[in-house]
């Protein structure tokens, strides 16, 4: 049971980092990435370590798409 | 550089980070293999040794105590780095921008929008003083925490506007919380030396494993990095938030 839960979680990560390299737009890159680190905290919750996929969560999920985000509205908005 | 010297140069160093990278992952333990000997023993003995029920706090914020000190200043000096790269510049002024159409109002958020980051501000507020809370006796800590209050900040300027979001988040409270939070960690770490111990010792008491106070000088350095990591993430999101909504060129 517990092979299958991680086995969909690293399938789940080796799709949605492909997604994020494929992605070649900053501002839907932003939010691919952000689907990435939950697929990444999906694992490292599949893989029992929960404090890791907290912080995997409040970094991937929150604190890297909003800096990313904010960079590019400051970016447009010289043009 | 000419484009085939180019390729024969990344040849050379793909070569050579295949070799070091295969060498080097060849010798991991196989996926899923028993848990290291130091892990175990840890297991074992941190519940009875630091009455916690979470064995990584009691790793991160006790037996490597001193490695999440640094960490902290490492935090510390990001944060410091990004508020002096993004100040305003010389040829840069401070200013809300100017209304192009001042007979038209802006609509206001709907109250759907208004509603839910009311209801989603309160609720993280609230999940991030338990994370930060319950470190030794749930997964989640200082850390954690502390970015969960911060995104509350987030959702309150989802919710309204930057003008609202700045009455929230006064730039001292944020700039006190951060230094506090961080000079807090040594004063702990300093108890130890006071009570005749070594820096960072667990000389408090240790209360009855699983309650909420339990575990000695672990909640108290979580609660101090949970302070710190709130205002850096709020001081990181307001920096960046300037520079899109009132940091503009100069104009000639």
């Amino acid at each position: 049971m517990s092979e299958a839960v991680i086995a969909v979680a690293l399938v789940w990560v080796a799709v949605a980092g492909t997604a994020v390299v494929l992605t070649r737009d900053p501002l839907r890159q932003a939010f691919t990435a952000g689907f990435f680190g939950l697929a990444l905290a999906f694992l490292y919750l599949s893989l029992q370590s929960g404090d890791v996929a907290l912080s995997q969560i409040v970094v991937g999920a929150i604190a890297l798409p909003l800096i990313v985000l904010l960079s590019l509205a400051k970016v447009r908005k010289d043009q | 550089m000419s484009r085939r010297a180019r390729l024969m140069l990344f040849a050379v160093a793909a070569a050579g980070l295949a070799a070091t990278l295969g060498a080097g992952l060849a010798g991991l333990p196989s996926f899923g293999s028993q848990i290291s000997a130091y892990a175990q023993m840890l297991n074992r003995l941190a519940p009875q040794q630091r009455h916690v029920t979470d064995v990584v706090s009691a790793i991160s914020f006790d037996y490597r105590g001193i490695d999440t000190l640094f960490e902290e200043f490492i935090l510390l000096a990001a944060v410091a780095g990004i508020s002096v790269l993004l100040r305003p510049l010389s040829d840069e002024s401070r200013q809300l921008p100017e209304d192009k159409a001042p007979d038209r109002t802006i609509p206001p958020p709907s109250p759907a929008v208004w509603l839910l980051a009311v209801f989603l501000s309160s609720l993280l507020v609230l999940t991030g003083i338990e994370t930060v809370t319950h470190g030794q006796l749930t997964p989640g800590g200082g850390f954690q925490g502390g970015v969960v209050l911060a995104s509350a900040f987030y959702v309150v300027y989802l919710g309204t506007n930057y003008v609202t979001v700045e009455r929230f988040q006064p730039a001292p409270l944020l700039e006190a919380s951060d230094g506090v939070g961080a000079s807090g960690y040594v004063l702990i770490g300093l108890l130890g030396l006071f009570a005749g111990a070594s820096f960072l010792s667990n000389v408090v008491g240790l209360g009855v494993t699983g309650n909420l106070i339990s575990g000695g000088t672990i909640p108290l350095l979580n609660l101090v990095v949970g302070v710190e990591v709130a205002g850096s993430f709020a001081i990181l999101a307001s920096e960046f938030l300037d520079q899109t909504a009132v940091i503009r060129t100069r104009q000639r």
